[in-house]
Parts: structure tokens; C-alpha cells; sequence
């Protein structure tokens, strides 16, 4: 910059070093504070060396929300680019190119992955009346990997440059031939330590919803919400292994001279796109099932009804899982393959609509005669409703080859994915964390501020996207840094202030944290039950205790707590308290994380010894578990009881409130039942 | 979920081990559902070989590099290796000395060496004749997937003398049972994805 003092380097090269500033000075404030308070040992001990599933779901959801603001910001950077973007704009091709990268690859990998592991480590577990999760070190470790790579493309702002080729990093432009330099080597390590993480995330939910149900709790009694978590792990155990070889294959060829995908000597390009695409596809169910559990639950409560059509609920989900393999060369059909092979595939697509419908009409039935209440949960669930259907049908649209052949590669097809990531994924999980924040942090989130915030992120994003729609109509390609047809330039407009809008958005979620933590105390929720709810997961005090149940619940029907609540059996004290055994901290999460995190960086900028000296660690590490026995440590029976007393005996003076009153102080989470308006 | 009645296949510890029992089968179980998500890729590496058999790009081909009487014998003491597994498992079940389990698992170590060490060699006389990954597409994809099964039987490898050596110090608590248990699954693995590649590369590919 400093040699060619240009105004576009001068503009991009400010730009940049803001941002690099940005992660430099986050990094030193977070130290500081941490050093200023004394929390080092609290922050090592309570929580990163913890193995307890709630407290790996707050750090995960944790990481998604920082991640967020980072992604967030780099797209109103790129509406901007673009409002400005006829012949020219502030930002170069190349600074544009890395903001894409950058955000379509936190967004999908951590942002959207963590968020969605982070709300089924702390709910599902809770839903099925388990302890923890079936391997709870492993859990940590996962975590371990998926900050790991989010660490990577943090640094990656700051020393040397991200890959420009994409979030999906198509070669051969990623080939060491076109892109020499480092950003190829952290997307490919990034994202291969993700992609193990959630490998694992996978195996250990699946196994964990198999094995460590409560008694009683049979597949057909599971709450929606366990039953999308299952089938999106059974997705990631699938779908997780072939980015792996994929990121592994283009790894070789970079750095080996391997030819799988190059141009010359045998290479084939197609062979990336297709594994690619095996994991891209089905990662897009990944993403939107835990949301449609999210919905499904968040529906069936704030309309005070069971969920209706469970049955077909639970059927359109597996339905969904299994065709998300299916369809995966919707993504290319451009690229010359046969129009028979195309048709198959165009059909495939169009069908993951029906069980979708499916899904759209029991949420719908379920609000019928319901009694709906206006929450911000709901409000969040409702516009996802209604902009979700109109996404779904641009994705019927381009699931035809011959319409996708008009409109590959415009910004049609970004709008169609937002319309689809962002109400689906984006609001499914901001509404999550909206209704458990009182389960895990024993307060609620301000109302007023929440409903600010949703409201601007549905307008802000019908703003922002339902003019791409246009655009690509009209012609505009997508990943474009400029344009010269001013008759693009009101709609770009009109996006960007979409965009600015949900900036908007995001400063309310902030402001309505920082709000709802300093006047905590009006909004205690204690005995655990602030919305009536209808799952396992309210049945316990609000935050949990570590072991999650004093008594392991017996399992009676569907809606769980709310048919202990109807015949009397909720909030009950227990004859006998057993001993608890439960899995003791364990520093190999966060040493797994360092040590891939290390090994990555080692890899990215070819320092070798780095890279022996922690692959070297990571096996000693794991060889040193292995010798591990003294691993588990006894909460004894008498705490228990104690524990479990003191929260009985706040429940018996909380006043039970109706649901007219959920919105006011007097909510205790202890929730007045509505066929005989009384609480045991 | 004591009361179900499904156990985990080949486990039979029985409900007579109560709690132990659960315990083993959840961890039995998660290795199964790992196991499937690694043969996930290693369908996804046989894959890219079948589809790059022809990307030679006048390099040397299968006809050229292949030597089949070695991988024979590697493929021999691969199935004897899973034999030798087989009884140590056994004397694990029947509850035989330990002497003779060590001695089984000491074997069962030997031969997956040994498969190691005539694979090795494989690569070196296929260097030898210009195959290197580099040259092609072709030996780029060969030099991924059967160099990746290696790897496996490495980390297999460094997992059994391990295993010894936490019996060693140890003796054979529930862990290190739960440990021979899953490297035999393992290990059998192993042998089940060599066989699919003696069948796709080296016979379809000299056929």
C-alpha cells in the first residue's frame, strides 16, 4: 500500500487494517479484563476444562455470536461495495473476493455449526432425561477442533490473507498454480478441523440419543426438537467425510504436487465439485432440521398445544435426511453432464419440497385454535414462516435445470440461499437462544429490546434480499466487485439499506444482553418453568444443576413435563436420592484445540517443525488419555438432596402466574396450568 | 435404558454386569457409528480412484506397477493378522491367561508389521518404475487410497502396543477390555476394507 499509494490501496488497505485492528484489540481488551478481574482460573476450571454438555453449549453458542458480528459486518461491507459498485466502488477485486470467502465460510462453518451444536449440547440432553451426553471428553474435544478453526480464519485477518476463491473453494482457481499464497492453506485447515469436530459432534449426539434416554422416553415420545438433533447428526456422520477428503485431496495437491484436481496430468475438477457437494448438500439439512426442532417446539408452546401432526413431523424429517443425499448435483448442473442426469437430479430436488410443505402445514395447524402468544420467539417463528415458503418456492424454481441454466451463477441464487439460510437457520437459531436463555442463565431476555431486534431482521432482510431476486433477473452475476448497468443501482440501494438495517438488529441483540443481564434480578425465573413448557428440559430449576436431574424421570406420553404437570407429579421431592457419578474436567479439549490449531497454523505457512512437534503432541496427548483411570469423581446423595430442597422449597413460595403475565416480574418460572388453574 | 431388550451384537457381558454392561455397550456402540463414518471415506477415495483409473496421462498404469505375488502375500498376513485377533478375543472371552492373550495380541502386532513393511517395499519398487504421485492423476488417487488403508493399520498398530502396555500397568480392568474390543473391530475393519481394495485395484486392475 505504502509503495503504490493509489486511493483504492489507501481505501482497501485502511479497511483492512481496521479489521486486523479489530481482532488485535478484541484479543488485548479480552486479556485485560480477564486479568483485571481474576477470571483466568474461573474461566480454566469452570468452563473450558468443563465436560458438562451445558456449559459446551454456551461456549459454542458463545463462539457463533462473535463469529456473527464478524460475518455480519463484512456483508454490509459488501452491500456498500456493491451500492457503489457502478464502474467501480472502494473495494479491490481481490479485498471483495476474500469478504466473500470469509463470509460464507464463517457463516456455514462457524457460525451456523457452532450455534446449532451449541443449542443441541445444552437442550437435547435436558429433552431425553439424561445426564450428559454419551461421551462427555469427546464433547470437549470437538469443541476444542471447531474453535481451533475458528481461531485460524481470526488470525488469518491478521497475518497473511484468506483464500479468494469462494466459501466453497472451488479448484482449479484454488490450485497453488492460481493461488499461490496462504489463503487456500486456512480455508483447506480450517475447515478440516471443523469438519472433524463435527464429526465427532455427530457420532456422539447420535449415540447419545440412542442409549441415554430416560426411561420411558421411546422414539415416538421424543420431543421434535431431539428428533431433528438426530437426524441431523446421522447427517453429519455421513456428510462430514467426504469435505474431509475433499479439503484433504487439495491439500496434497498443494502441497505434494498431488493431480486430483489440477488442469494437467490426469486431474479432475469434477471429482471436487461431486465430493464437495456429497457434504454441501446434505450440510444445508444440517443446518435448517435443528431449526425446524426449534419451530416445532417454540410453536407447540406459545400457541399452548401439542404439536400437530407429530407423527408426520418426525416422518418429513427422516424423509428430508435421506433425500438431502440425493440431490447434491443440483449444484452443478451447468458443467455438461447429461440432461437425463440432470432431470433425475431436478426431480430429486423438487421432492424435499413435500415434506418441507408437510412440515410448514402441521406448524400452521398447530397455531389454529391455539392460544397464540406474541412472544419474540414466536414472532421470529412466524416470519420464518411466511419468507421461508416464498424461499422454498425460488428453490423449486431453480431445482428445474432448464429455469437454473437462465439463472446460474447471478444473484438469483443468493437470494434464494439467504432466504432460506436466514430465516430458516439464522432466525431458527436467534429464536433458540431467545427461549432457553432463561433455562441456562435463570433470567429472561428483555422483551422490548428482543422485538425490536427481531422486527429489524425481518425487514432488514426482506430488504436486503428480495432485491437480489431482481438483480438477477435482470442479469446481474453473483461475486461481481462492479457493474456497469446504472440501472442496477436503486435496488442495490435498497439492499444495503436492508443490510444496514440488520446491523441495526444485531446492536438491539447486544444492547438487549447487556439490558437484560443488568436488570436480572426483575426477571429471575428460578423454578425453572417461565413459558409453560412442554418438554423434559422445564421440569428442572433454571440454570440446571450439573448433573441435570436429581432423579432420572419416568416417562409417561409425548409433552413430557406438561403431563406430569396436568396430573400433579411435577415439582415432586424424591424418597431417596442416589449417589451421582459424574465424568471429571479434563484439559484434553482445549489441548486437542490448541495443538490442531497449532499443527494448522504450522501447516499454513509450511513451518515444519511446528508441524511434527504437534502432530507429535496430539498422539502423546491421546496415548496419555488412554492411560487415564481415574476419570470420574461422585456428587454424594446428600448434596443432592440438598440442592434439590433448596429449589423445591423456592418453587413452593414462587407464585404460580398465568400466561397473561409471563412478560412481567412477577413470571417466576413457575407457570399456572390452564385446565385447573392451579400448580401442585 | 436398562429395560430395552436390544444389546449391542457380540458384546454378552450380560445383564449379570448391571451398570458395567450399559456402560460397554454405549461405548461399543458410538465405535460402530465411527467405523461407518470411516468407511464413508473410504467409499469416497475408492471413488475418486475408480473415476481417475484412466487419467494416466501416459504415465505408468496398473500393468506397469502392480506386483501382484507381493500383495498377495500382504493380503495373507493381513487375514492370518485377523485370525490371531480373533483369538485373542477369544481368550479375552473365555477369560484365558493373560500370558495368552498378550502372546495372540503379540502376533496379531507381527503380522500387521509385517503387511506394513511388504507394503512399504510395494511403494518403493512402484518409485522405482516412475510411479510417483505426482505424475499423474492416476497415481495421485492410488497413492490415496491405499497409503490411507497403511495409515489405519499404523495408527491400529500403535493403538495394540498401547493397549499392552495398559495391561502391562493395569492388568485388564474394564478399560483396557473395552480397548481390545474396539481395536478388534478395528482391526477386522481393516481387513474387510483391504479385501475391497484387492478386488478394485490390483485384480480389476490387472484384469
Amino acid at each position: 500500500m505504502l509503495q503504490r499509494p493509489t486511493e483504492s490501496n489507501i481505501i482497501n488497505g485502511c479497511i483492512a487494517t481496521a479489521a486486523a485492528s479489530m481482532v488485535v484489540i478484541g484479543a488485548i481488551l479480552l486479556v485485560t479484563l480477564l486479568t483485571r478481574y481474576k477470571l483466568w482460573h474461573a474461566l480454566w476450571s469452570d468452563w473450558m476444562t468443563s465436560v458438562d454438555h451445558k456449559k459446551i453449549g454456551i461456549m459454542y453458542v458463545t463462539i457463533a455470536l462473535v463469529m456473527l458480528v464478524r460475518a455480519l459486518i463484512e456483508a454490509a461491507l459488501m452491500r456498500g461495495q456493491q451500492a457503489f459498485g457502478l464502474g467501480g466502488g472502494f473495494l479491490s477485486p481481490d479485498h471483495f473476493a476474500q469478504l466473500f470467502s470469509t463470509h460464507g465460510t464463517i457463516m456455514t462453518f462457524f457460525m451456523a455449526m457452532p450455534f446449532l451444536t451449541g443449542i443441541i449440547n445444552y437442550v437435547m440432553p435436558l429433552q431425553i432425561g439424561a445426564r450428559d451426553v454419551s461421551f462427555p471428553v469427546l464433547n470437549s474435544i470437538s469443541l476444542g477442533l471447531t474453535a481451533a478453526g475458528a481461531a485460524l480464519v481470526m488470525v488469518s485477518l491478521v497475518i497473511g490473507k484468506f483464500s479468494t476463491g469462494g466459501w466453497f473453494g472451488y479448484p482449479p482457481y484454488t490450485e497453488a498454480t492460481f493461488s499461490p499464497g496462504v489463503g487456500p492453506d486456512y480455508w483447506i485447515w480450517a475447515l478440516s478441523l471443523a469438519s472433524l469436530g463435527s464429526t465427532f459432534t455427530g457420532i456422539n449426539f447420535a449415540v447419545t440419543i440412542y442409549k441415554e434416554r430416560a426411561p420411558g422416553m421411546n422414539l415416538t415420545r421424543m420431543p421434535l426438537f431431539t428428533w431433528t438433533a438426530l437426524c441431523t447428526s446421522v447427517i453429519m456422520i455421513f456428510a462430514m467425510p467426504p469435505l474431509t477428503v475433499a479439503t484433504a485431496q487439495l491439500a496434497l495437491d498443494r502441497y505434494l504436487g498431488f493431480h486430483f484436481f489440477t488442469n494437467a496430468l490426469g486431474g479432475n475438477m469434477m471429482n471436487f465439485a461431486n465430493l464437495f457437494w456429497l457434504f454441501g448438500h446434505p450440510e444445508v439439512y444440517i443446518l435448517i432440521l435443528p431449526a425446524f426442532g426449534v419451530y416445532s417446539e417454540i410453536i407447540s408452546t406459545f400457541s399452548g398445544k401439542t404439536l400437530y401432526g407429530y407423527l408426520s413431523l418426525v416422518m418429513a424429517t427422516m424423509a428430508i435426511a435421506i433425500l438431502s443425499f440425493t440431490v447434491w448435483l443440483h449444484h452443478f448442473f451447468t458443467m455438461g453432464q447429461s440432461a437425463n442426469i440432470n432431470a433425475v437430479f431436478g426431480i430429486a430436488s423438487m421432492l424435499i419440497g413435500i415434506p418441507t410443505g408437510v412440515k410448514i402445514y402441521d406448524w400452521m395447524l398447530t397455531m389454529f385454535r391455539g392460544r397464540v402468544r406474541f412472544t419474540v420467539p414466536m414472532v421470529y417463528s412466524i416470519g420464518f414462516i411466511l419468507l421461508f415458503v416464498l424461499g422454498g418456492m425460488t428453490g423449486i424454481l431453480l431445482a428445474d435445470p432448464t429455469v437454473d441454466y437462465q439463472v446460474h451463477n447471478t444473484v438469483f441464487l443468493v437470494a434464494h440461499f439467504h432466504n432460506v439460510a436466514v430465516p430458516g437457520v439464522l432466525f431458527g437459531m436467534i429464536s433458540a437462544y431467545h427461549f432457553w436463555f432463561p433455562k441456562a442463565f435463570g433470567f429472561r431476555l428483555n422483551e422490548r429490546w428482543g422485538m425490536l431486534s427481531a422486527l429489524c431482521w425481518i425487514f432488514g432482510f426482506m430488504l436486503a434480499f428480495f432485491p437480489l431476486y431482481a438483480l438477477g433477473l435482470m442479469g446481474l452475476p453473483r461475486r461481481t466487485v462492479a457493474y456497469a448497468q446504472p440501472s442496477y443501482v436503486p435496488l442495490e440501494w435498497a439492499a444495503f439499506l436492508g443490510a444496514l438495517l440488520i446491523l441495526v438488529a444485531l446492536a438491539a441483540l447486544a444492547i438487549q444482553l447487556w439490558v437484560s443481564i443488568k436488570r436480572r434480578n426483575e426477571n429471575r425465573v428460578l423454578a425453572g418453568d417461565p413459558w409453560d413448557g412442554r418438554s423434559l428440559e422445564w421440569a428442572v430449576s433454571a440454570p440446571p444443576p450439573e448433573y441435570n436431574f436429581a432423579v432420572i424421570p419416568v416417562v409417561k406420553g409425548r409433552d413430557a413435563f406438561t403431563m406430569s404437570k396436568e396430573d400433579g407429579s411435577a415439582y415432586q421431592r424424591a424418597d431417596t436420592y442416589k449417589d451421582i457419578e459424574l465424568p471429571k474436567n479434563s484439559a484434553m479439549g482445549p489441548l486437542i484445540g490448541l495443538i490442531g490449531f497449532v499443527l494448522a497454523f504450522g501447516l499454513v505457512w509450511h513451518i515444519w517443525w511446528i508441524v511434527i512437534l504437534a502432530f507429535a503432541a496430539a498422539i502423546a496427548a491421546m496415548i496419555i488419555r488412554g492411560f487415564a483411570r481415574d476419570t470420574t469423581r461422585i456428587v454424594p446423595a446428600q448434596d443432592v438432596r440438598q440442592q434439590s430442597d433448596r429449589w423445591l422449597n423456592a418453587v413452593a413460595v414462587a407464585t404460580a402466574i398465568s400466561r397473561a403475565d409471563e412478560r412481567s416480574p412477577a413470571n417466576d418460572g413457575l407457570a399456572q396450568h390452564q385446565a385447573n388453574g392451579v400448580v401442585p | 435404558m436398562s429395560q430395552q431388550v436390544f444389546k449391542h451384537p457380540g458384546l454378552n457381558l450380560g445383564p449379570a454386569h448391571g451398570r458395567d454392561n450399559d456402560a460397554a455397550e454405549t461405548v461399543m456402540f458410538g465405535f460402530w457409528v465411527f467405523l461407518m463414518s470411516d468407511s464413508i471415506l473410504f467409499s469416497m477415495v475408492f471413488a475418486t480412484y475408480v473415476t481417475s483409473l484412466n487419467s494416466t496421462a501416459g504415465g505408468p498404469g496398473p500393468h506397469q506397477l502392480y506386483d501382484i505375488k507381493s500383495v498377495f502375500i500382504e493380503t495373507l498376513l493381513l487375514l492370518a493378522s485377523s485370525f490371531t485377533f480373533g483369538m485373542a478375543s477369544l481368550a479375552l472371552k473365555y477369560k484365558r491367561s493373560k500370558a495368552r492373550l498378550i502372546v495372540w495380541l503379540a502376533v496379531t502386532l507381527v503380522l500387521g508389521v509385517a503387511f506394513l513393511g511388504f507394503e512399504l517395499h510395494d511403494f518403493n519398487s512402484m518409485f522405482a518404475k516412475g510411479g510417483i504421485p505426482s505424475r499423474s492423476g492416476f497415481l495421485s488417487a492410488f497413492f490415496d487410497l491405499v497409503p490411507l488403508h497403511g495409515l489405519h493399520v499404523t495408527a491400529a498398530c500403535v493403538w495394540l502396543i498401547c493397549l499392552v502396555g495398559q495391561i502391562a500397568r493395569y492388568g485388564l480392568d474394564t478399560k483396557t477390555k473395552l480397548g481390545i474390543m474396539r481395536l478388534s473391530l478395528f482391526w477386522h475393519f481393516l481387513d474387510i476394507v483391504w479385501i475391497a481394495m484387492f478386488s478394485v485395484v490390483y485384480l480389476a486392475g490387472l484384469a
